[in-house]
């Protein structure tokens, strides 16, 4: 597969390897925040390849993990009133929120349908003239693009019943948030991807500028990201902190801005409940008041009730970087794929599910 | 006759004879089933394997084959990893009113050219109808009995230390296949599912070695849940190879696309079979030899170590684990 | 959130672009990039192109690769 294979080349891989292996002298703590470099890391067993003095840490980069309960409830509220037609990524389904998750809610003969794209609910909307459509809009900037490029083609395309459940965060904002608590001494970050090809470089360097954290965007390859962490390791053993491009073919400096201005038009930013860390100011996306008439809480009246998290459940700290599954209790007896306590355990993105998937043979 | 399936095709009367007569008869047509008791009888000696399963693919049809053909050779294939000859099948049919007749009738004759393939006669069956909305178009259920040779002991519990693992073929092909149906996706080389009866193989495997310790035909859970599932009965470790590992470079794309991994996805007419290290070669060539066993390769092979555990070495030389399926293969999205 | 796959585009009808990848075609939306032409690589999120595919850098990502593994 073009722009795929080449950059999953053994032996160019071994190569890099061995190159980190030399070059890497001082202790070097890198965190990512993203979940798709969360399970490439795992899945090629990158960890395992690393010298010693690297340790790998993982952010809260997994916008199912990061969903507050509270918000999953409103969700499953939602799924509950008549006439409505619940639309989701896969991954949402099976999260428990305080009592119930969208999966149960289809159980007990909710209509709760799994997209892959969020334009496939326009056309159910479209479709479903009779029902109201809402689709739960997650993700982070990757995705938001998206839902509003969706959000305009429903009004032009005169589509009324299609609703949105705006639950976006941002990353940046979330990157300050995790490095102004202070629970984890960085030297080095794996930024994101995707979320790069559309926001560009420039929103990580107050990280270098503020912090002198040593910042690189990276592919998802294992090339790629053998790459960046050889890249890291350059600004960390020579002390010269600036936000670098690894995924030079996907990310330019100034990202996309067709995207960014569709965004900015349907969205503004706004606070946002991120699970086990709670409200962060600036960090999330909520519908601007000219496409108000197509924001799910503004137009159907819900009482989630009260939250409640599940007791043991360390999702939180996991997602802060401060704990890993190992730490966690539940992790492999209470808490596996078949019945998760926390969200960590359901998403393919999430820290727990990735270490009881992938992790080597002791388990790490 | 009408053209659709209508309630009263399913409560004894006149129509439903009508469908037995003009329908299945003609085409399953066998002295068994022609006699149309209400049961089959026959004569059948030695230890029995006996197998049931029900067949609710969505959509019936699909690039490759229906579930018809689905049915036969799901058993047929269930009826083989135990080493018995497949001899007797039974075919139930619970119809959604409204299926078109024409659409019952291919499905019919797909069941009759893969019994036929495999040398296996459907010797019994029943109709039932439902209201429109009970069932998604048509649910099959099948069941089949056949003879397993004296000696025989294939079993997933018998796998041992040094054993070499053989997958017959490409891998995900069949739930690619369904998949891309349900998805609306094109294919520049169309991906077939690769529904196949697999009875002949088995049999030319077994008179090629004595030594064949488990078989299975990967199907819900693909690859990874069989061999997890060898891993624990035979309280041994299963080390895989990545690079090994055969997959259709359509399929992979496809999976990339719905973010699937192909060690999971359905296969309806691939086997994985765990055998001696003395055979090894001989079986991979009469694999090879069957014309549903072309691509046939070693992928790894049974271990001391990490008893229960499958684990695979990636491309680059690490290791980590492949678990079993856990729920159902949503695509990850995000 | 990442998950996005490169994918060639065949053909264009308004914003809607058949795309092909590795053998597979699919529809999708290039509301996000209105300059992507036939011929571009872009990458494809949930069905939306969200960047085009920058060919000569991921010529020159290679190349840089081949050579800094080559002088360690």
């Amino acid at each position: 597969m073009k722009f795929v294979d080449e950059y999953r080349d053994p032996e160019l891989g071994q190569k890099l390897i061995k190159r980190i292996h030399q070059h890497s002298t001082r202790p070097a703590r890198l965190m990512e925040f993203c979940g798709g470099h969360t399970v490439s890391i795992f899945k090629h067993g990158i960890r395992q390849l690393l010298p010693d003095n690297i340790e790998m840490l993982s952010g809260p980069g997994c916008p199912v993990c990061v969903t507050a309960n509270t918000d999953l409830d409103k969700a499953i509220a939602l799924a509950r009133l008549p006439d409505v037609i619940i639309t989701s990524f896969g991954d949402m389904i099976r999260v428990p929120g305080s009592y119930s998750s969208l999966q149960q809610a289809k159980a007990e003969g909710c209509d709760v349908r799994v997209v892959y794209s969020v334009q496939d609910a326009v056309y159910i909307a479209r479709d479903n003239s009779d029902k109201s459509v809402i689709f739960i809009g997650i993700g982070f900037e990757t995705t938001a693009p998206t839902v509003a490029a969706a959000i305009l083609q429903a009004e032009q395309e005169k589509v009324h019943n299609f609703y949105i459940l705006s639950l976006h965060k941002l990353c940046p904002p979330i990157m300050k948030a995790i490095l102004d608590m202070g629970e984890v001494r960085l030297d080095g970050i794996i930024c994101p991807g995707h979320v790069s090809a559309v926001i560009g470089s420039y929103p990580y360097q107050f990280i270098p500028d503020n912090y002198n954290i040593a910042c690189v965007v990276s592919g998802f390859e294992p090339l790629d990201i053998l790459l960046c962490v050889d890249m890291l390791v350059d600004q960390i053993e020579t002390e010269q902190h600036k936000v670098e491009i690894a995924y030079r073919r996907g990310v330019k400096p100034e990202g996309n801005q067709p995207a960014l201005r569709l965004m900015k038009q349907v969205f503004e930013v706004s606070k946002a409940d991120w699970r086990g860390i709670g409200i962060v100011p600036a960090s999330g996306l909520s519908l601007k008041k000219e496409y108000r008439q197509f924001d799910a809480e503004t137009n159907f009246a819900i009482d989630p009730g009260p939250g409640r998290e599940a007791s043991g459940c360390l999702c939180g700290s996991i997602l802060r970087g401060v704990s890993t599954p190992l730490d966690c209790q539940l992790f492999r007896n209470k808490c596996t794929p078949e019945q998760p306590v926390g969200p960590c355990m359901v998403s393919s993105e999430g820290s727990c599910a990735t270490y009881y998937h992938y992790g080597d043979i002791d388990g790490g | 006759m009408e053209d659709r399936i209508l309630l009263a095709h399913g409560s004894g009367g006149k129509l439903s004879h009508d469908l037995i007569e003009k329908v299945f008869v003609p085409v399953l047509d066998n002295p068994i089933l022609n006699k149309l008791d209400d049961s089959a009888v026959f004569e059948l000696g030695g230890q029995l394997a006996f197998t049931t399963d029900s067949y609710v693919v969505s959509p019936i049809f699909f690039p490759g084959g229906d579930i018809g053909k689905l049915a036969v050779c799901g058993t047929v294939n269930d009826l083989s990893m135990s080493g018995a000859v497949p001899s007797y099948l039974s075919l139930s049919f619970i119809i959604e009113e409204g299926l078109l007749i024409a659409d019952l009738e291919k499905i019919v004759n797909s069941a009759h050219q893969a019994a036929v393939e495999a040398g296996v006669r459907i010797v019994a069956g029943d109709t039932k109808v439902v209201d429109r909305g009970s069932a998604d178009s048509l649910f099959i259920n099948t069941s089949g009995v056949g003879v397993v040779p004296p000696g025989l002991d294939i079993s997933g519990a018998n796998a041992r230390p040094g054993d070499i693992v053989i997958v017959s073929g490409t891998l995900g092909d069949h739930g690619i296949a369904v998949l891309s149906q349900r998805e609306g996706l094109k294919f520049q080389v169309p991906v077939p599912s690769d529904c196949a009866p697999l009875n002949r193989m088995v049999a030319e495997i077994l008179e090629t070695s004595a030594d064949i310790h488990c078989l299975r035909d990967p199907t819900r859970g693909g690859l990874a849940t069989a061999l997890n599932e060898f891993a624990r009965q035979s309280q041994v470790g299963i080390r895989l190879n990545e690079v090994s590992i055969p997959v259709n470079r359509a399929v992979q794309g496809a999976c990339e696309l719905l973010g699937f991994d192909p060690l999971y996805v359905a296969n309806e007419g691939k086997l994985v079979a765990v055998v001696s290290p003395y055979d090894a070669e001989k079986v991979l060539t009469t694999i090879r030899r069957n014309q549903y066993g072309h691509e046939a390769t070693i992928i790894g092979e049974v271990v001391n170590e990490h008893p229960g555990k499958v684990v695979m070495k990636t491309r680059f030389g690490a290791s980590r684990i492949v678990d079993v399926l856990v729920g159902e293969l949503l695509p990850r999205i995000c | 959130m990442c998950l996005a796959i490169p994918a060639l585009i065949k053909s264009i009808d308004g914003y809607m672009a058949e795309v092909d990848i590795d053998g597979v075609t699919r529809q999708i939306s290039l509301q996000l990039t209105p300059e992507a032409v036939v011929g571009d690589y872009v990458l494809l999120h949930t069905g939306y192109a969200i960047n085009t595919i920058d060919e000569a850098e991921a010529r020159e990502t290679l190349k840089l690769l081949k050579e800094i593994s080559e002088v360690s």
